[in-house]
């Protein structure tokens, strides 16, 4: 019964999605205020419905109803609570209906907070949200019901593919689609602005905030998806360039660009049909993400089961939404008002050189994503297109980016002094170059990759040069008994600027090294032998079989070492879930600053009477997640900046409070 | 600056930055290709020795050998067979009769050396490569008479 | 000039929207997917000459109740292995086993059974190519499906059916549909 109303609810919600799409956008035509004015409620009321089908197939997973197919087939009364809710998510029918919910969440939001957006500007808006919804849920209805009934109901399920059974998955998804779904807010404001023809300062801060809020969302999504691709894949890497890691990052990277972007269209009024455009390739590739993955026209590592006919619908929601954007942006946006040339050195001269390189780099990752099925497409035979494609393509272009990024922020708006800049860098520089140096006769000179001291000079440049203008920001050399409460005063973007510029550089080490150095040692182990990896030495002490809630592990236990003092016991497994019997590896980290410890058990060998181990030493690895955590700790605080607080645009704070509470 | 110089500017930024694009890509390109072949375009064809490719179709029944941390096993797709080599662990997937990709090197012994192996994360998968070869394959058997040796 | 180049996200659209509509089509259903907790393909298989009129496979023969489908060929040397085994399940009588005659010679696969014995209900001939294994999701031979009342297709073994895997694997997940 609950799954029927669930169904119901989406239907319902399908209907006033549809006159939310149709009758503000004619309203705003005519001038009519009453039809305007079904945006709003037409936007709380999709979101509930939406959400009570979300509830309703929740409560399927949650009371394991087997008549519900989908839950028959995602779930099993033996899974732990938490990945039965995770379950919901964890198929395509259930994660479809998450990105609709979230996109609803969002839709609302815009009726929630945005009291003081202009009436025309906001239900144009909420109708383009509503078109969007409206594909989404057809495509839910007719090709994806997860309301599915399944008669006679089967037992018990036959349960969620183990892999998904992990924390770092279970929770990848949701960020992922709010970072993809948030999208969507620029993007509806990009197509308001061309309907209504203006884009203006306050466009851009009402957009700003929403788009950091999914970039920082997608920037927590797709760090987690590497994080766990990084513990439980099992081989000690973290980011492969498969299709669909890709195909999260291309959004990033398009949003990315369009954060910065906006910030010239707020502070300077120009960019602005840049930024349009720019807001439409950011959702646009966050689409083409959700079409690669559920399509099969790629071969990925990991995908979701795939349909063609689901392929079809989702290309066609595909051209419809982006093609159609396009097209009314070459019919629109040439009359809109330009925002005039600036200086090239400058502040928003350096943004610009951000965006150029942003998308450049995104283009070659779409490039070679997509080079396969362009291949196959003109028989030029079948090919893969490997990580040394977009690390000899991409990073060449993100490096002068990374470069740029210490200079930029020190560059004044309208007129930069680029050489003054530099003077006031030049100790960072000569620094920079000695670490660079220091690094390459650490690793032996040309006993190591050529990049690596480059790398590393490459981050001290970008950490240093971010913390010499945040201390020219506060005055810590002028007047050092002010520079606490300057420091206190400091707005909360420049501070989010600043964590996440040096985020990046922190990264750039953990990219670097863990790139260059990691330790490999694969072997057969017998009990009580001692293998060494990265100045540890790893004995294996025992191979037991232990049982856990709903697989059964076998557990080797390493005694790890160093200089022979005995520091820690390291417990990898390998698991056979028990429904559906799969494998899987679990490895064991041990975490430093200097790098990752990293165990692998892997099947006995009865000829050599031991186990095959796989033993890592990945070199700072946690620099990556410590850097990412700077990236959204970055992005979260600029948040929180006063004049980004959603639903203030203009001097209206107080109103803006009261919209909020 | 006067504005035509302005707009000079950021037109030749613009075609600088991917004219850098295009070479990069260009030099990168055929390096970082990886073609895929299936093993009986391995048998039939003459393939440049040497070069990175990947061959996909069904691990062949009994055909899998560990010898400590190597394990050799033969790839099909059930016309032709090459035997593969492959120093490393395998992916936990990793099943006799089921579909996976090989990425490496063939050498001068006829032996395809493997740098990566994959079966994909779903037990239930056939790589899309895979699964044309085998079609493939199978549309190459219909005007003959032979039977082929089947996967298990 | 500047309106073409306002033109060009569209034209690169374009561009991907036709790769990706050849990429669909790249990618017909025909492919092996594997169709777990899928729906039998449509099919109507004949019957194996001299085995008697309505003794073919199709896909409602698959509906009702639960079944295991065999895939074998004569010219399968692993099924000969099998074989004793998918005899003796047979005659317990705990489930109705459906043969499927794959890229074989029909004379052949008829004269097989003779010869081994014939654990079958009822038996599908499908000759090479073998398009309605593939669309069953068939990778090799031997290969057994257990599809449930509904003709889902619920479980897939590849290779040859040993007691272990019988007592460990096929017959709980027979049992469990039975219910």
């Amino acid at each position: 019964m609950i799954a029927e109303i669930g169904h119901f609810a989406l239907i319902l919600a399908l209907c006033v999605a549809m006159v939310q799409a149709v009758v503000p956008l004619m309203g705003a035509r005519r001038g009519q205020a009453s039809w305007m004015a079904v945006a709003e409620p037409a936007s709380a009321l999709q979101f509930l419905f939406i959400a009570v089908a979300f509830a309703a197939l929740t409560n399927a997973y949650v009371t394991s109803d087997f008549s519900v197919m989908n839950v028959a087939q995602n779930s099993h009364t033996e899974k732990p609570m938490l990945y039965k809710v995770a379950g919901v998510w964890g198929n395509h029918e259930g994660s479809l209906l998450l990105w609709i919910t979230i996109l609803a969440l969002f839709g609302f939001a815009v009726t929630l907070f945005g009291r003081n957006l202009p009436i025309g500007l906001k239900c144009r808006a909420l109708a383009v949200q509503a078109m969007i919804a409206v594909g989404f849920l057809l495509f839910i209805l007719l090709t994806s019901n997860p309301f599915a009934r399944l008669e006679p109901p089967p037992l018990d399920g036959s349960g969620l593919n183990p892999m998904l059974q992990d924390p770092g998955l279970a929770f990848h998804p949701p960020f992922l689609y709010l970072g993809y779904v948030g999208f969507s807010m620029a993007f509806s404001f990009a197509i308001a602005a061309l309907l209504e023809g203006r884009v203006d300062a306050a466009w851009a801060r009402w957009v700003r905030p929403w788009t950091l809020a999914a970039w920082v969302f997608l920037t927590g999504g797709i760090i987690l998806g590497s994080w766990w691709a990084y513990y439980t894949l099992g081989w000690g890497g973290w980011w492969f360039w498969d299709p669909v890691e890709n195909a999260s990052f291309m959004p990033w990277l398009a949003g990315t660009a369009l954060l910065h972007s906006a910030i010239v269209v707020e502070k300077r009024d120009a960019l602005k049909s840049w930024t349009i455009l720019l807001a439409i390739v950011a959702f646009g590739f966050s689409l083409l993400g959700t079409f690669l993955v559920r399509s099969g026209v790629l071969t990925s590592v990991h995908a979701f089961a795939t349909d063609p006919a689901r392929g079809v619908f989702i290309l066609l929601l595909l051209v419809l939404a982006v093609g159609g954007s396009f097209m009314l942006y070459a019919m629109r946006a040439p009359a809109m008002k330009m925002g005039g040339l600036f200086a090239p050195l400058s502040r928003e001269g350096s943004l610009l050189l951000n965006n150029v390189l942003l998308s450049t780099g995104a283009a070659t990752v779409l490039l070679g994503t997509l080079y396969p099925l362009i291949a196959d497409a003109l028989n030029l035979g079948k090919v893969t297109v490997g990580p040394p494609f977009f690390n000899s393509v991409f990073l060449p272009l993100m490096a002068p980016m990374a470069a740029m990024m210490a200079v930029g922020p020190m560059m004044a708006w309208k007129r930069g002094d680029l050489a003054g800049v530099l003077g006031r860098l030049k100790f960072v520089a000569a620094i920079a170059l000695g670490a660079g140096l220091l690094v390459w006769f650490l690793q032996g000179g040309s006993a190591g990759p050529w990049w690596t001291g480059a790398g590393f000079a490459l981050a001290v440049w970008l950490g240093l040069g971010t913390l010499v203008d945040l201390a020219e920001r506060i005055g810590l050399i002028d007047a050092p008994a002010e520079a606490l409460g300057r420091a206190a005063r400091l707005p909360r973007s420049t501070w989010g600027m600043v964590l996440a510029h040096f985020g990046v550089a922190v990264f750039i080490i953990g990219l670097t090294a863990s790139a260059a150095w990691t330790e490999e040692r694969i072997q057969t182990q017998k009990i009580g032998e001692t293998v060494m990896v990265g100045g540890y030495g790893v004995t294996l002490k025992a191979v037991n079989d232990v049982p856990g809630p709903n697989y059964m592990a076998h557990r080797a236990t390493f005694e790890i070492s160093r200089n022979g003092k005995v520091i820690d016991v390291m417990e990898p497994e390998k698991r056979v879930y028990r429904q559906p019997p799969r494998p899987i590896t679990t490895a064991a980290i041990r975490s430093g600053i200097i790098g990752d410890l990293y165990v692998v058990i892997g099947d006995p060998d009865p000829a050599k009477d031991g186990h095959v181990t796989r033993l890592y030493f990945n070199p700072c690895i946690p620099w990556l997640w410590a850097g990412a955590g700077l990236l959204i700790l970055g992005g979260t605080i600029s948040l929180l900046d006063r004049r980004h607080r959603v639903g203030a645009p203009t001097r209206a704070h107080a109103r803006g409070r009261r919209a909020r509470a | 600056m006067t504005r035509k110089q302005r707009r000079l500017y950021f037109v030749l930024l613009g075609l600088a930055t991917l004219g850098v694009a295009v070479a990069l890509v260009l030099t990168a390109i055929s390096d970082s290709l990886v073609y895929f072949y299936s093993p009986t375009d391995i048998v039939t064809q003459r393939l440049p020795e040497g070069r990175r490719m990947r061959v996909g179709g069904l691990v062949e029944a009994e055909s899998l050998k560990k010898d400590g941390k190597t394990v050799t096993f033969k790839v099909t797709d059930v016309t032709n067979a090459i035997p593969v080599s492959y120093t490393g662990m395998l992916p936990d997937l990793f099943r006799e009769g089921q579909g996976v990709v090989v990425e490496g090197r063939m050498e001068k012994d006829g032996v395809f050396q493997a740098s990566e192996v994959l079966a994909k994360h779903d037990e239930n998968y056939m790589p899309k490569e895979v699964a044309d070869a085998l079609k493939k394959s199978g549309q190459w058997n219909d005007g003959k008479q032979t039977h082929p040796s089947q996967p298990q | 000039m500047k309106r073409a180049l306002y033109l060009l996200p569209v034209a690169i659209f374009a561009a991907m929207a036709l790769l990706f509509v050849k990429g669909l089509t790249m990618d017909p259903k025909a492919i092996p997917s594997v169709l777990i907790d899928r729906p039998v393909p449509e099919m109507a298989l004949p019957p194996l000459p001299g085995r008697g009129e309505d003794t073919g496979l199709a896909t409602r023969d698959l509906k009702g109740r639960v079944s295991l489908v065999n895939i074998y060929g004569s010219w399968c040397i692993a099924c000969v292995q099998e074989h004793p085994y998918l005899m003796e399940y047979s005659k317990s009588g705990i489930v109705p086993i459906h043969g499927i005659d794959w890229r074989d010679d029909p004379v052949q696969g008829a004269a097989w059974l003779k010869k081994h014995g014939d654990p079958y209900d009822r038996v599908g001939v499908d000759p090479a190519p073998g398009r309605a294994a593939v669309d069953f999701g068939v990778t090799g031979a031997p290969e057994s499906f257990i599809v449930d009342k509904n003709g889902i297709i619920r479980y897939k073994h590849i290779g040859p059916i040993s007691p272990e895997v019988w007592n460990k694997t096929l017959l709980p997940i027979i049992r469990e549909l039975q219910k």
